[in-house]
């Protein structure tokens, strides 16, 4: 290969990688004040994109982008008010089970909704065939709005998780879910707003990544897997680690592709998540051994 | 001299740089009753967890009736007859007592899947037996009146014993009863003291991490004393009391 | 008294015949071809019972391991090795009596293995599969566990979809029937509909006697004891690993078996049975017959795959099983069979497999 054909893999790598790192950052968020992995996660990108196409229909593109943040996040914060905190008896196993409810009834209402057939956001900025150059290789600029978008949620988030109150009290239930209520903590509100907060960066990932890639109603489980495989590779709930994991994912996926046929792309994820599973559960990044086994 | 039940020799086991245990010796004979004590902190529970298996050593050895069993794991160690308790019970809490009793009869029962599945005829005898057993474990221990109940509908006291019979069923050689005074009154701790005597009287040896002075005094033979994960002191109760070593760890350096 | 567990086998059997005389009298005899398809479903789900409810652990995969059943059943008895009669593997299996001539849809000579070692190799096959995720998988908890089968799920459907020797998209077709014994045969056809019904119904009631049998064992005790706290259970000398591996692979056994019969029955097999979708409504059938309920996972499991079969949910089949899984940890965590109103109608059945 040479260097443009380099640059063209690696950058389309960067590009799908810093979407599956908001994926995983998305489940960090969940899982550091609760404890629970959300498996409805990626349908919370698919429904921010289709709500977006569907409002940039009757009004300019920022504005149907941001509506679709605000309705995704609103949709977060109901599912956690009128499912997550009813479970009775909240094991693990029960709230995997009703999160996986949640993934497949979101997905079929979507079918429903929006069809079986792939639909697309408009380019941001300029047309599909408008591209810039870098070291040789053509991008489109839709790729420079992903990887800035992604760069400023990661920034946003972690500027609120250390400096605002409210990003502090999230940490601190994170932490110790009983001692923070006893700081005065509303520990329950915090649960909600982590599935409002996970939801509505999870829609802007979704929409920033639609014209590439469009949208159809059952992508949300491929970019779920892939998003926890980033989530498991950085270790469960450190988000800065789950952006390097999700870049290497990305440009892991663009070799294979480019090496071998694009068939075997799916299954990358997946072996990667085995691997991890069984050989680093704790994540790559870890320097303490943390129990997601039994002794 | 009678026999040396359990050895530990050298055990050392360390959490991201905090030792809990360090270098630990120590020797119980076989028919006593040997009291570990300490402050918080001082590796008691860890020292447990390393003789039942729960945590591995990172050096030293274990040996049970001389046999070495450095880092088996917790079943196995339960098979070869070393019981336990927690310090929070353990109950299996939606069983019945007699059910949890039961589980206790694993190691001395065979009966595996394919056996299981095919219900074999000395399987049910097996089972018939195994409920036997636990009911006159439940009845010794004056248990016999809740058996149907559901563990976790019992009295805080009553799960602790429980959990007791639990251990008893697995026909032990040696107890570890981790803080089994803990969360008890004044009278439930002597009746618990009794029992604990009973037990040797028996022949089972017990090991006891406990905190509670009276109860430690007056029933250990043995008592093994830990600060900061190291060994500071081992004997009877009557020597350990005026080690001057351990009055300075319970009550400062001015006392001793 | 041990006998008691027997009971509802018996009135369960005298209602499948009842409900095969009902069919007969209404004219609706038709009904048992999804009935019988539906029971063979059934034992997936009775496996996952015991692996979910029992043991506690989850699994997102178990259409993985059906589809292993099925696939290779498919594979082993399609296969037209006439090509292949010279070489020395052909000319032993040949010697060994597993091979058998037969003439397909066009009249064309096929040479392949029959169905019998096929179905020995595919419950063979599986739980070596099992083994090998198990071993590996099984130590882990939760989520990492549920991420981990579903990999292992869709690694079985990409392969499915992406293997030519497994047919890709289109599946593979054409799998003759099985004949289990004398004139007994899993066929799909017609003629053989009553004699089918009785035969999915009896692997039904062989895999429950099986499972009750287990769980009312001492291997049963110890499996509810790690569910209910694994330190306790490894502390009383229970290899916790073992008996999660051996209910994993067992679990997987059943589903093959299922996965296996089906493919004989139906005449063939695709992707669409190895959908992650699949496996969520084996879960979702465990959940809502209530989890650690044998008889309540049974009859959900014929019940619900029934009414899927016969498209009485149209376009909202996948959308029913997601809103079951829901609705049943909301507001029946224990099962539909435990809600209070429908508890005296069912205890008689749904207790016993507590023992």
């Amino acid at each position: 290969m040479n260097l443009p054909q380099i640059m063209q893999y690696g950058l389309s790598g960067i590009t799908v990688g810093s979407v599956y790192a908001i994926v995983a950052v998305g489940f960090n968020i969940i899982y550091n004040t609760t404890g629970i992995i959300n498996f409805a996660q990626g349908e919370f990108l698919i429904v921010g994109a289709m709500t977006a196409i569907s409002l940039s229909h009757v009004v300019p593109l920022p504005v149907a982008i941001l509506g679709a943040v605000l309705i995704t996040t609103a949709l977060g914060g109901l599912i956690e008010l009128v499912f997550i905190r009813r479970v009775r008896d909240a094991s693990v196993l029960r709230l995997i089970i009703v999160t996986i409810g949640l993934s497949i009834v979101i997905r079929e209402a979507m079918l429903h909704i929006w069809d079986e057939k792939p639909w697309s956001l408009p380019y941001f900025t300029g047309t599909s065939s408008t591209t810039v150059s870098i070291l040789g290789a053509y991008i489109s600029v839709q790729v420079l709005w992903v990887l800035g978008v992604s760069a400023v949620i990661v920034t946003a988030l972690t500027l609120f998780f250390r400096y605002t109150t409210t990003g502090r009290a999230m940490r601190a239930c994170s932490d110790d879910r009983m001692a923070a209520r006893l700081c005065g903590i509303n520990d329950r509100w915090m649960v909600t707003l982590s599935f409002m907060l996970s939801a509505g960066i999870g829609a802007l990932a979704g929409c920033v990544i639609s014209p590439i890639t469009q949208t159809q109603y059952d992508m949300g489980a491929t970019l779920a897997i892939k998003g926890f495989t980033v989530a498991i590779l950085g270790g469960l709930g450190n988000s800065m680690a789950a952006v390097a994991a999700g870049l290497f994912l990305g440009l892991l996926e663009a070799l294979v592709v480019s090496q071998f046929a694009s068939a075997y792309k799916e299954v990358v994820a997946i072996v990667v998540l085995l691997l991890i599973l069984v050989f680093r559960p704790s994540g790559l990044f870890a320097r303490r051994a943390t129990s997601v086994r039994t002794a | 001299m009678s026999d040396i039940l359990l050895e530990t020799r050298n055990l050392h086991r360390s959490f991201g740089g905090v030792h809990a245990v360090r270098d630990v010796s120590m020797k119980v004979q076989a028919g006593t009753i040997k009291a570990v004590i300490g402050p918080n902190g001082a590796g008691k529970t860890t020292l447990f967890n390393l003789i039942a298996g729960t945590v591995a050593p990172q050096q030293g050895e274990v040996f049970f009736r001389g046999k070495r069993i450095t880092a088996w794991k917790p079943h196995a160690v339960a098979s070869l007859g070393i019981a336990r308790t927690f310090q929070t019970t353990k109950l299996f809490p939606h069983m019945t007592v007699h059910e949890n009793v039961m589980v206790g009869r694993h190691p001395r029962t065979r009966a595996g899947f394919v056996a299981g599945m095919l219900s074999l005829p000395w399987t049910w005898r097996e089972d018939r037996e195994t409920q036997i057993k636990a009911a006159d474990i439940l009845q010794d221990l004056d248990l016999a009146s809740c058996s149907q109940e559901i563990a976790s509908n019992l009295s805080f006291g009553r799960q602790r014993l429980v959990e007791f019979a639990r251990a008893l069923a697995t026909e032990p050689e040696l107890l570890l009863l981790d803080e089994p005074a803990a969360g008890l009154n004044i009278y439930e701790t002597q009746e618990l003291s009794k029992l604990i005597l009973k037990i040797r009287d028996r022949g089972v040896t017990c090991l006891i991490v406990e905190h509670d002075m009276s109860l430690v005094m007056n029933i250990s033979d043995d008592v093994l004393v830990l600060d900061q994960g190291r060994w500071v002191a081992e004997g009877p109760p009557a020597a350990i009391q005026r080690n001057p070593d351990v009055i300075r760890i319970y009550l400062g350096d001015e006392h001793a | 008294m041990r006998l008691r567990i027997y009971y509802p086998v018996i009135a369960a059997a005298l209602l499948i015949v009842v409900l095969h005389l009902a069919l007969a009298a209404t004219g609706k005899t038709f009904y048992m071809t999804q009935i019988t398809m539906s029971a063979y479903y059934a034992l997936v789900v009775i496996g996952l019972c015991l692996l979910m409810g029992y043991a506690g652990q989850i699994s997102l995969g178990h259409a993985g391991f059906f589809a292993a059943g099925g696939y290779t059943v498919a594979v082993l008895t399609t296969c037209n090795l006439n090509g292949l009669r010279q070489t020395p593997l052909v000319e032993w299996l040949s010697r060994l009596g597993v091979l058998v001539s037969w003439r397909d849809l066009y009249g064309n000579e096929v040479l392949s293995v029959s169905p019998w070692p096929a179905f020995i190799a595919a419950i063979l096959l599986t739980a070596l599969i099992a083994l090998a995720i198990g071993l590996p998988v099984i130590r882990l908890k939760g989520h990492y566990l549920a991420m981990a089968t579903l990999g292992f799920g869709l690694i079985i459907y990409r392969l499915a979809l992406g293997a030519k020797v497994l047919g890709q998209a289109d599946g593979i077709s054409g799998v003759p029937a099985f004949h289990l014994l004398g004139e007994l045969q899993i066929n799909g056809r017609t003629p053989f509909r009553i004699q089918n019904y009785y035969i999915a119904w009896s692997a039904v009631l062989v895999a429950m006697v099986l499972a009750l049998n287990l769980v009312n064992s001492r291997v049963g005790r110890a499996l509810r004891s790690i569910h209910q706290s694994e330190e306790a259970a490894h502390s009383l000398g229970i290899d916790t690993y073992r008996y999660k591996l051996a209910t994993f692979i067992l679990s997987a056994v059943l589903a093959a078996a299922g996965g296996a019969m089906l493919t004989h029955y139906n005449g063939s097999i695709g992707p669409s049975e190895v959908t992650v979708m699949k496996s969520v409504r084996y879960l979702a059938i465990v959940a809502v017959g209530g989890m650690a309920n044998l008889w309540g996972a049974m009859i959900m499991g014929i019940l619900l795959n029934f009414l899927s079969l016969r498209g009485v949910f149209g376009s909202f089949d996948d959308a029913v099983f997601g809103a079951i899984l829901i609705g049943i940890m909301l507001f029946a965590p224990q099962g539909l069979l435990r809600v209070p109103k429908l508890q005296v109608l069912t205890s008689l059945l749904s207790r016993r497999s507590h023992g």
